[in-house]
């Protein structure tokens, strides 16, 4: 089933609102991207490296220990943070190179919040030899130190944004307004399932290969589609991921997480489905965190994937239907969920995904036992080390420091 | 259709001149002091004035329009405002100007289109321009608009192939504003070399005056470009100039291009 429309639209979301200089470009995106799906040997080169070399798919992990712990439905885990560069971003980022290489693109460039898309960017321009230029809101570069490092190490150049509130929101701003300047030679590869249309269809499908794998894995592990699936939402794409191929199966909730900062009062959040409201940013109607003047808030989060006051506009649509729902976790919430995680399962997750983990416990014991609710895992925690460690590390477990 | 500013372009073209279409930022660096800027702009000569009310998220701005939003945006501008404070006393010290509003689109549908339309005709607006509205999104506000008597502006860009400038073109009102360069808005040293080509493609198709804009800042450029075009728009030089140098420059920068736009 798609939600989609003939328009790039999804319901009232979605649509094209950049400057004419772009038009001509997402049209032959729109183009590239519907004879490249045409054309089996695309679908098959995908399906190749993402075997190859991210090492799909991906594990469906039971998560024994926090089920027992939380005392409800079995929890099992979609290990996105297997992926190689250690999170979900890497299937698009691939998929896009490929297009953006079959398109006859000499360059790339991308905008990157936590900083695990432009490593996933960086890496498949290594990888197909393309060179690659990131936007990063400067508070980024300083907060996910490591993730600047690496995009380095592949031999891409970071551009720190000063701009605004120099997070993700600026980035992209500044990676729209570079594109528009050098869109002739250059593809712009966008890693949230937002921006205008193509892009939130051209992500979407390249994420979905999360979902479509676990309706194979959750089959093959217990016998069914699970009851729940639930999400971590910063603009969407690992959301939409997961969720998009189960939009025709009512038996299975779709449920994703939101970054609640500070608090929902605070007005410090990246809580954009749940409070925002219609408007258009980047390229796309969706919703969106704004005042009455129409000027965009500034999000706040503790992890930079989720700091974000927009969102994509599929998800918009299927929350507004009433098709998915939608939570929040404060950064309090998704910093205790992290080390829950690490310490009953031995995994670090993303601070992104902390958030899904801590609105997991409780729809877990929601569900009830016998129930099945798989959390997808969208990456993993080293990135985040630095911010967590400096908030001090709990005693250990079971032995004296 | 407004008709102001089909006149006005008549008016100039009657004197033997291209028309100066001259930009500034409403609240930069403050709304009253905004106002002094808009006049100056007009006594220097400009023949149509465009208002920029400020957005959070600038796509289509370079460095010194960005900065001036930021500015307005400090100084409490918003479109609300610039309706009530800023375009009434405009028109009343320049009531032969007509004004455009150029700001982005969610400005708009925050405050809802027709709601904008009608409350920027009764200030006297006469036309708009939302360089993030690309045709295929423009149906429903554009209808808006001209129910309200406002005409809203069309972009024409460097890369819009030939068949789809002349499809823009036919349909347009009040002008075509012919994007120059593919960029944000912002002085250029040197202007494409096929800028001319493009222009007489889309006069060709046009009802309306063209003018073109983005990067023009001197009036070698406009001497160059009134031979293919109705006008031009200047903007991020005013307001670098008003910024910096206060009223008097601006005023003193459009009557330097405006000499270059005498046939």
């Amino acid at each position: 089933m798609t939600t989609e429309t003939p328009v790039g639209r999804f319901g009232r979301y979605g649509g094209r609102y950049v400057p004419e200089t772009l038009v001509p470009a997402l049209m032959e995106l729109e183009e590239a991207y519907a004879k490249a799906s045409a054309d089996p040997s695309f679908g098959e080169e995908v399906t190749r490296v993402l075997k190859e070399f991210v090492g799909r798919p991906t594990t469906l992990t039971p998560a024994r220990r926090l089920t027992e712990s939380w005392g409800g439905a079995e929890v099992w885990l979609k290990r996105e943070d297997l992926a190689h560069t250690g999170a979900h971003k890497i299937n698009n980022t691939v998929g896009q190179v490929l297009l953006a290489k079959r398109m006859g693109k000499k360059r790339i460039i991308a905008e990157t919040g936590a900083g695990q898309h432009g490593v996933a960017t960086a890496t498949a321009c290594a990888l197909f030899g393309l060179p690659c230029e990131v936007y990063m809101g400067a508070l980024d570069v300083e907060r996910q130190s490591l993730n600047v490092f690496r995009m380095r190490a592949l031999g891409a150049v970071v551009r720190p944004v000063e701009s605004g509130s120099r997070t993700l929101k600026d980035a992209m701003n500044e990676a729209m307004r570079t594109w528009v300047s050098q869109v002739s030679d250059t593809h712009y590869v966008i890693g949230s399932a937002a921006g205008p249309h193509p892009y939130p269809t051209i992500v979407r499908d390249f994420q979905a290969v999360i979902g479509k794998e676990l309706r194979t894995q959750a089959q093959a592990a217990f016998g069914k589609l699970p009851d729940a699936i639930i999400a971590c939402v910063g603009g969407g794409s690992n959301a939409i991921g997961v969720l998009h191929p189960f939009i025709g199966d009512k038996g299975v909730r779709l449920v994703g997480v939101e970054a609640g900062g500070h608090g929902l009062d605070s007005g410090q959040h990246g809580a954009s489905l749940t409070l925002g409201t219609e408007g258009v940013l980047h390229g796309s109607r969706s919703l969106v965190l704004q005042d009455a003047d129409g000027q965009i808030q500034e999000a706040h989060s503790i992890s930079a994937g989720l700091d974000y006051p927009g969102v994509g506009p599929e998800l918009a649509h299927l929350v507004k239907t009433g098709r998915m729902e939608v939570r929040t976790a404060t950064d309090d919430e998704a910093l205790a969920a992290f080390y829950e995680v690490a310490r009953t399962e031995g995994i670090l997750p993303a601070l992104e995904t902390s958030h899904a983990f801590a609105r997991g416990r409780d729809l877990a014991r929601e569900l009830g036992r016998g129930k099945y609710l798989v959390i997808n895992l969208s990456g993993r925690g080293d990135k985040d080390v630095a911010t967590i460690s400096a908030r001090g590390v709990p005693p250990p477990v079971g032995v004296k420091a | 259709m407004s008709g102001e500013i089909a006149k006005t372009f008549a008016r100039a073209k009657a004197r033997g001149e291209g028309a100066l279409v001259a930009y500034a930022m409403a609240g930069d660096p403050d709304l009253p002091r905004s106002v002094d800027v808009f006049t100056a702009l007009v006594e220097g000569g400009a023949d149509i004035v465009e208002i920029g009310v400020a957005f959070s998220d600038p796509i289509a701005d370079g460095p010194v329009i960005q900065g001036a939003s930021e500015r307005a945006l400090k100084a409490g501008s918003t479109l609300k405002r610039v309706l009530d404070e800023v375009v009434p006393e405009v028109h009343k010290r320049c009531p032969e100007t007509p004004l455009v509003i150029m700001t982005y689109v969610n400005v708009v549908m925050a405050m809802g289109e027709e709601r904008f339309a009608k409350l920027a005709r009764e200030r006297g607006v006469s036309g708009a321009i939302l360089p993030d509205l690309p045709p295929e999104e423009s149906a429903g506000l554009r209808a808006s608009f001209d129910a309200a008597g406002v005409d809203l502006v069309p972009l024409c860009a460097p890369t819009t192939p030939p068949a789809r400038a002349q499809a823009i073109a036919k349909d347009a009102r009040g002008f075509v504003y012919c994007v120059s360069v593919a960029g944000v808005t912002g002085m250029r040293a040197e202007l494409p070399p096929d800028l001319s080509q493009r222009l007489d493609l889309v006069r060709k198709a046009s009802p309306v005056p063209v003018v073109a804009g983005f990067g023009i800042s001197t009036e070698e450029q406009a001497r160059t470009l009134v031979a293919h075009a109705d006008g031009v728009v200047v903007g991020s030089a005013l307001v670098r100039a008003a910024h910096a140098d206060g009223p008097g420059a601006a005023k003193a920068l459009c009557a330097s291009i405006k000499r270059g736009l005498k046939r």
